[in-house]
C-alpha cells in the first residue's frame, strides 16, 4: 500500500450522467450492464437525498430496467387497489379498481420512499460497474463547437470528458438550456406539488384503508379540494406512514394568489380524508416543482454528444402522477441509444436521433401526446374541477338516497340539476374541447 | 433500577445464547456487591487539576459532589493531588477547606507540567493500592484525557460529561447521568462489575461547596518512581491572550445570538452586563458568525454556566445552547419570535425587537440603581431573598479569590463564616 | 520520511434529528440519515496534510468499526485520496462502550502495523452521538503510543528527531507539545479546514475496495469485546428535563420600557440585587 495517489490519472468514461434520480440511474444501470464505462454525478449527499418523499413505482417500466426488482428493492407496499375520487367538499364519488392480479408477481405498482429506492437503484448501478460521484455540482458543459464533450464540476480538477453526456438534471434543465436544447422553465407548464408524509401505525394504515397485510392503496382525487384551481390530490399508503399531497398548475395558483400549503391543509381537512389520517403525526414536508407541459413542453431531446432524459425532458404525464416511470423508461432508452452509438463509433445528433425514434414508438410519447393539450385545456376549463365533480356527486347522491321518489323521477331531478348549473350549449362546448384535448 | 439492569443483561444474553454462564456470573457479582458490608466501601476520589498552586474551579465543585456521594456510601471524600512538593501541600490544605477529609499526594518533577502518561501511571498505581469506589475528574482537556487513559489502564468503566451523580440506595452503584446525541437525550449509566467507577463532570454543572476555613484531614503521601525522560513533553505554554472570560462563576451572564445581527450590537450587551455586574456570553450562532470569540460560547460545545440570572438575547434556543445554561437560577429571554424555543424554558420572556428592549432594560436598571443609591431604603424591599442572592455571589467571589491568592483566601474565609454557620 | 497514518472514523446518526419516543421512552432512529462523524473529517485532513508534507512513500489507512452500512462512510473517506479502507464489522463488536471499542480498534491497528509499521493514529476529538472523546486517548494508552489530544494546531513532523509537534487547546491557554513517534492524536475542528476532494480522487476511489474484517481477522480476547466486554451499562434513557415555561410579555402590546420595568420588578421579587451588583 505504498502508492501515493495524490494525482490519480482519471479514467476515461464513455458516458457521463448528470443527476442521480430514477432517469439518470436507469441510464447508468443500462449502460453499465451493457459494458459501457459510465459515471453518474449527483449534487446531493447521496442519490435520493433530495427526495425524502413517498412515491408510486410501476412494475412494468421498472421491471424493464431491472427485472424482478421487487425481490430486492426497498418497497413499502404493493398496490392492490387504486381509487379515483371526485369530491365536492362534503361528498365524494369514488371509483375503485381492485384486482387480485395486482397482489401477485409481477404486481402492478408499489409505494416507495424515493430516498431509499433511489439509493438502492444507485447501488444496483454501482454493482454493474457504474461510478457514482455525489456531493458534486455540474456547473457547465464542456463544448467543442456545437458538440458537448464533457462537463465542468465544482470540484478541484473538476473537468471530465466523455463521448456522450446524458442530462438527467431534473425539473430545472439548466444544462439542457446551455446546450441549446431547452428554453427554460415556463410557469404555465409547471405544476407545484406539496406533499407530506404522516406517521401512522401499521395496523391503523391497514385498518383505515381496508388493506391486507403488506398490500397498499393509491388514491387520486380531483375536485373541490383544490379550491377550483385545476389539479389533483393523492394519498398513498406506505408501511407505517401515509403520503399525501396536492398538485396544481403553478400559474393558476400564482394568479389566484393561493398558497400551496393552504391547499394541502384544505385537502387534509376534508371529512373523507381527515378520517384516513386522523391522529397521524407529520414526519416530512416538501414542496417541489413538476414540469407538466406534456408533449408540448418538451425540449429537443438530443444534440451532438448529448441526450436529455426524465423530468429535464419534461416527461411527466400530467393526468397521472407517473413521473418516475417515464423517467426510468426514458433513461433506459437513452442508454440503449448510447450503446448503439458506441457500436458505430459516432455520438453525433444524427446517431443519437435513435433515442427520439425509441421514444416516439414508446408508450411515453403516445401518452404524452394524448395529454398534450391537457394543461392548457384544464386551465381554460376550471369548472372541470369544480362544477363537474359537484354535479356527478349530486347525481349519484340523488340515485342512492332512498325516499319516496321513483328512479325515473330521480333522473328528472338530476337533469334539472345539471341544467341549472350550466347552459346546455356550454356542456356541449366542454365535451367538444375535451374530446379534442384527450383524443 | 436493579430490575432495569437485569433487563439489559437478559436482552444481551439473547444475542449470546452460548454465554449463559457468563451472564450468571455477572449477576452473581452484582449480588455480591449489593451485599458488601458498608464498612468496606472504597472512597470517593477527586483528581485535583492545577496549574501551579491554582486549582481548576471544577475540582472544587467536584469535592462538593464527592462529599455528598461519600456520605451516601458511608465512605469518605478524598482529593488526589499529583505535582511537586510545595504545590501539593498548599492544594491539600485547600482541598480540606473544600470538603475533602483525606488527600493522596504524590510528588515528582515529571508530574509538572502536566503530561498525561506519567499522571496516568501514578493515578492508576494509587487506585490499585487503595481501591477507591469512585474517581471523579473535571471534563477539561486534561481531565478527559487522563480519565480515558486511567480507565483503559484499569479496564474499568468511564462516563463522560456527567450532569448528575447519585448513589443508588439499594445497589450502592454510582448512577451517572449525561446528555448524549447532542443533548437530545439523557442517559443514566452505571458500572456494575468494575472498580473504580469513573466519571468526568463538566465545569459549572455543580455549585461550589461552602468552604470551612482551617479544616484539616489525613494526608497520604507517596513517592512515585517515574522516568525522567517522557515520550511527550511540553515545549511552551501560552495563557489565553484575551482577558480571561469569567463565564463560569459569573453571577449574571448576558448572551447574544444570531439575532444580534452584527458585531457592534454586542456593545449594548456589554453595557447591560456591566450594569448588572455580569459578563457577556454568546450562542454558537454568534460565534460561528465571527462576532464573538469561541471562549465566550455557552452550550454543548462551549461552556456550561449556572449564574443567578441568564439573559438570552436574540437566541432562538437550540437544544445545544440550552445544554449549557438550563441550570441557571433564573432565565430571561428576549426574542422577536414568540415561537422561539428559548421561551419554553425561560422564567421570564419579552417578545419584541431586541434593539428596543435591551436599551429599555439598560435604562431601567440604571434608573433603579440610581434610586437605590439615593434612597437606600428602596432596595430593602427585596428583603431576605436579596440577602440570599448576594450570599451566593459572595461565595463565588471568595472561591475565585481563594484559588488565586493564598493569603486572601484565609481572610475571605473568615468573612465567609457568615454563610457557613 | 514516509509516514503511515491510520485514521479512525465513525458513522453516526445525524444527531440533530435524534429524539426520544415520548410513549415508549426509546430512541427513534428510523429514518435518521447516517453521516460521517464531522470531527473525523478533520482527522482525515490532518493525515492528508502529513502525506503531502512528508513527500513520496507515505500512506493512509482508514478504519471504522460499525455495522455493514458503515462502508459508505469509508467510501467517502477513500474519496479524499486515502489509500486503504478497512471495515471492522461483527456482531461480536455490537453494544461496545468506549473501553470495549478500544480493544477492537487496537487489535485491528496492531494487525495493520504488523504488515506496515504505523507512525500515527489519528482520531477526531469526539463523536457527535456519544460525545465522550474517550476512544482516542484510550486507544493511545492501549497501543502504548505517545498521547496528544485536542490538537488545535499541527506544527508538523520532524523526521530527524522522530517527533511530532502540536498545539493543544486547554481551558486557560494553549500548550505546545512534542511527542515521540509513534503517536496517537485527536484533532479538533480548529486544527484545519477540510478540503474539497478533487474529482480525480473521487473517481479513483470507486476502484478501491473496502476490506471487511470480522472478529476472526484480528487477534483479540473476545471477552473484552462488545456489550459483554463493556464495563458500563445504560441503565435508562430519557428526554432531557424541561424547565417550565415562564411568563412571557409581548413588548409590542405595551412598550419596550413597560416590559423592561415589569421584568425588572419580577426579577427583583425573585431576589435579584442589581442595586449592589454594579
Amino acid at each position: 500500500m505504498n502508492t501515493t495517489t495524490n494525482t490519480p490519472t482519471p479514467r476515461r468514461f464513455e458516458a457521463i450522467v448528470v443527476g442521480g434520480g430514477p432517469a439518470g440511474l436507469a441510464a447508468a444501470y443500462t449502460l453499465a450492464a451493457g459494458g459501457a464505462r459510465v459515471v453518474v454525478i449527483e449534487r446531493g449527499d447521496w442519490p435520493g437525498s433530495k427526495n425524502m418523499m413517498g412515491g408510486l413505482i410501476f412494475s412494468q417500466p421498472t421491471g424493464q430496467v431491472i427485472p424482478e426488482f421487487w425481490k430486492e428493492a426497498p418497497l413499502e407496499r404493493h398496490v392492490t387497489r387504486r381509487e379515483m375520487w371526485l369530491t365536492t367538499g362534503e361528498s365524494v364519488l369514488k371509483a375503485a379498481y381492485e384486482s387480485t392480479d395486482f397482489g401477485a408477481e409481477p404486481y402492478n405498482s408499489f409505494t416507495v420512499y424515493r430516498s431509499r429506492f433511489d439509493k438502492w437503484l444507485a447501488e444496483q448501478a454501482r454493482a454493474k460497474g457504474a461510478v457514482i460521484i455525489t456531493e458534486t455540482l455540474v456547473e457547465d458543459l464542456l463544448m467543442e463547437g456545437n458538440r458537448v464533450v464533457g462537463v465542468r464540476t465544482g470540484r478541484p480538477q473538476g473537468d471530465l470528458e466523455a463521448d456522450v453526456v446524458i442530462l438527467a438534471e431534473g425539473v430545472n434543465p439548466f444544462l439542457a438550456e446551455k446546450a441549446g436544447l431547452s428554453h427554460g422553465l415556463k410557469a404555465e407548464s409547471l405544476a407545484i406539488a406539496v406533499k407530506e408524509v404522516l406517521a401512522l401505525p401499521r395496523e391503523k394504515v391497514e385498518d383505515r384503508f381496508n388493506l391486507e397485510e403488506g398490500t397498499g392503496a393509491a388514491y387520486e382525487i380531483v375536485g373541490e379540494i383544490t379550491n377550483g384551481i385545476p389539479g389533483t390530490g393523492f394519498i398513498y399508503t406506505n408501511r407505517d406512514t401515509v403520503s399525501i399531497g396536492v398538485g396544481v398548475i403553478l400559474k393558476d395558483m400564482v394568479d389566484r394568489a393561493g398558497e400551496a400549503y393552504a391547499l394541502l391543509e384544505r385537502f387534509k381537512a376534508q371529512p373523507q380524508v381527515r378520517r384516513l389520517i386522523q391522529g397521524a403525526s407529520p414526519r416530512e414536508y416538501a414542496a417541489h416543482l413538476i414540469p407538466e407541459g406534456g408533449y408540448r413542453g418538451m425540449p429537443k431531446l438530443y444534440g451532438n454528444g448529448v441526450l436529455v432524459v426524465g423530468d429535464a425532458a419534461g416527461m411527466v404525464n400530467a393526468a397521472f402522477t407517473e413521473g418516475a416511470n417515464l423517467a426510468l423508461l426514458s433513461g433506459r432508452m437513452a442508454a440503449q441509444t448510447v450503446l448503439k452509438a458506441r457500436d458505430c463509433g459516432s455520438f453525433e445528433a444524427l446517431t443519437l436521433s435513435h433515442y427520439g425514434e425509441l421514444l416516439e414508438r414508446s408508450v411515453i410519447m403516445k401518452d404524452l401526446k394524448t395529454f398534450e393539450k391537457m394543461a392548457p385545456f384544464l386551465s381554460a376549463h376550471p369548472h372541470f374541477f369544480s362544477i363537474y365533480p359537484e354535479l356527478a356527486s349530486a347525481a349519484v347522491k340523488e340515485l342512492l338516497t332512498v325516499d319516496s321518489l321513483s328512479k325515473a323521477d330521480k333522473m328528472h331531478l338530476i337533469i334539472k340539476l345539471v341544467k341549472s348549473q350550466r347552459p346546455t350549449r356550454k356542456y356541449l362546448k366542454d365535451l367538444y374541447d375535451g374530446w379534442r384535448a384527450f383524443s | 433500577m436493579p430490575d432495569e439492569t437485569k433487563k439489559t443483561r437478559t436482552s444481551a444474553g439473547k444475542n449470546n445464547a452460548d454465554k449463559a454462564s457468563d451472564r450468571k456470573a455477572s449477576a452473581a457479582k452484582g449480588r455480591r456487591l449489593r451485599q458488601r458490608p458498608k464498612g468496606k466501601i472504597g472512597e470517593v476520589w477527586v483528581v485535583i487539576e492545577c496549574e501551579g498552586e491554582v486549582a481548576a474551579r471544577v475540582s472544587w465543585e467536584l469535592l462538593g459532589v464527592a462529599r455528598s456521594l461519600a456520605a451516601d456510601l458511608g465512605s469518605r471524600p478524598a482529593a488526589v493531588i499529583l505535582g511537586i512538593e510545595d504545590q501539593c501541600q498548599e492544594l491539600s490544605r485547600q482541598s480540606f477547606e473544600h470538603g475533602a477529609t483525606a488527600a493522596y499526594v504524590a510528588d515528582h518533577p515529571a508530574l509538572v507540567p502536566f503530561i498525561t502518561e506519567p499522571h496516568c501511571q501514578v493515578l492508576a498505581a494509587l487506585a490499585r493500592k487503595h481501591s477507591p469506589e469512585v474517581i471523579l475528574l473535571g471534563a477539561t482537556t486534561r481531565g478527559r484525557d487522563l480519565a480515558s487513559a486511567v480507565a483503559t489502564e484499569m479496564e474499568t468503566g468511564l462516563t463522560a460529561d456527567c450532569t448528575a451523580l447519585e448513589i443508588d440506595p439499594e445497589s450502592l452503584l454510582l448512577r451517572q447521568t449525561r446528555p448524549a446525541f447532542g443533548g437530545n437525550i439523557m442517559a443514566t449509566i452505571i458500572t456494575p462489575g468494575h472498580r473504580p467507577q469513573m466519571a468526568t463532570v463538566r465545569p459549572g454543572v455543580f455549585p461550589l461547596p461552602e468552604t470551612v476555613a482551617g479544616a484539616t484531614g489525613e494526608v497520604i503521601v507517596s513517592k512515585p518512581r517515574l522516568a525522567a525522560q517522557q515520550p511527550v513533553r511540553q515545549l511552551e505554554f501560552i495563557t489565553n491572550p484575551e482577558e480571561e472570560v469569567a463565564l463560569q462563576g459569573a453571577n449574571v451572564v448576558v448572551s447574544g445570538g444570531r439575532g444580534m445581527r452584527q458585531l457592534k450590537n454586542f456593545d449594548m450587551l456589554e453595557e447591560l452586563a456591566r450594569e448588572l455586574g455580569g459578563v457577556v456570553g454568546a450562542s454558537r450562532g454568534a460565534v460561528d458568525a465571527g462576532w464573538v470569540s469561541q471562549r465566550r460560547q455557552v452550550g454543548q460545545t462551549g461552556q456550561t454556566v449556572r449564574p443567578a440570572l441568564y439573559i438570552a438575547v436574540g437566541i432562538s434556543g437550540a437544544i445545544q445552547h440550552l445544554a449549557g445554561m438550563q441550570h441557571s437560577d433564573m432565565i430571561l429571554a428576549i426574542n422577536s419570535d414568540p415561537t422561539a424555543p428559548i421561551f419554553d424554558i425561560a422564567d421570564y420572556g419579552i417578545v419584541g425587537d431586541l434593539f428596543e428592549v435591551v436599551p429599555a432594560l439598560i435604562a431601567e436598571v440604571k434608573k433603579r440603581k440610581a434610586a437605590a443609591a439615593k434612597g437606600g431604603g428602596a432596595a430593602a424591599k427585596g428583603g431576605s431573598e436579596a440577602a440570599a442572592s448576594s450570599e451566593k455571589a459572595a461565595g463565588a467571589e471568595t472561591a475565585t479569590a481563594g484559588s488565586e491568592k493564598t493569603a486572601t483566601a484565609t481572610k475571605n474565609g473568615d468573612s465567609e463564616t457568615v454563610t457557613t454557620s | 520520511m514516509a509516514i503511515h497514518s491510520v485514521i479512525c472514523v465513525k458513522q453516526v446518526p445525524d444527531t440533530t434529528q435524534v429524539r426520544i419516543d415520548p410513549d415508549t421512552g426509546s430512541l427513534i432512529r428510523q429514518g435518521i440519515p447516517s453521516v460521517i462523524n464531522p470531527f473525523d473529517l478533520h482527522a482525515v485532513e490532518a493525515a492528508l496534510k502529513f502525506r503531502e508534507e512528508q513527500g513520496e512513500g507515505g500512506s493512509i489507512t482508514v478504519i471504522s468499526m460499525g455495522p455493514p452500512q458503515a462502508e459508505e462512510t469509508l467510501r467517502k473517506v477513500l474519496g479524499f485520496g486515502v489509500d486503504r479502507a478497512i471495515l471492522l464489522t461483527d456482531r461480536a463488536f455490537a453494544g461496545a462502550d468506549t473501553l470495549a471499542t478500544t480493544h477492537a480498534l487496537a487489535a485491528a491497528i496492531r494487525k495493520i502495523a504488523a504488515a506496515e509499521p504505523v507512525d500515527l493514529v489519528i482520531c477526531g476529538k469526539q463523536s457527535i452521538d456519544g460525545d465522550t472523546g474517550q476512544v482516542g486517548p484510550g486507544l493511545a494508552h492501549r497501543l502504548g503510543m505517545s498521547q496528544v489530544t485536542y490538537i488545535c494546531g499541527l506544527v508538523g513532523i520532524d523526521p530527524e528527531a522522530g517527533v511530532i509537534r502540536a498545539w493543544r487547546q486547554l481551558e486557560k491557554g494553549r500548550e505546545l507539545l512534542e511527542a515521540k513517534l509513534p503517536a496517537a492524536l485527536t484533532i479538533t475542528e480548529n486544527c484545519n479546514r477540510i478540503r474539497y476532494a478533487s474529482l480525480p480522487d473521487l473517481i479513483a476511489a470507486a476502484d478501491k475496495p473496502v476490506e471487511v474484517w470480522t472478529v476472526d481477522d484480528i487477534e483479540v480476547d473476545r471477552t473484552k469485546l462488545g456489550l459483554k466486554g463493556s464495563p458500563t451499562r445504560v441503565n435508562k434513557i430519557f428526554a432531557p428535563p424541561v424547565r417550565e415555561r415562564g411568563e412571557v410579555l409581548v413588548a409590542a402590546e405595551s412598550s419596550a420600557a413597560d416590559a423592561a420595568a415589569k421584568v425588572m420588578d419580577r426579577l427583583t421579587e425573585q431576589g435579584l440585587e442589581m442595586g449592589l451588583a454594579g
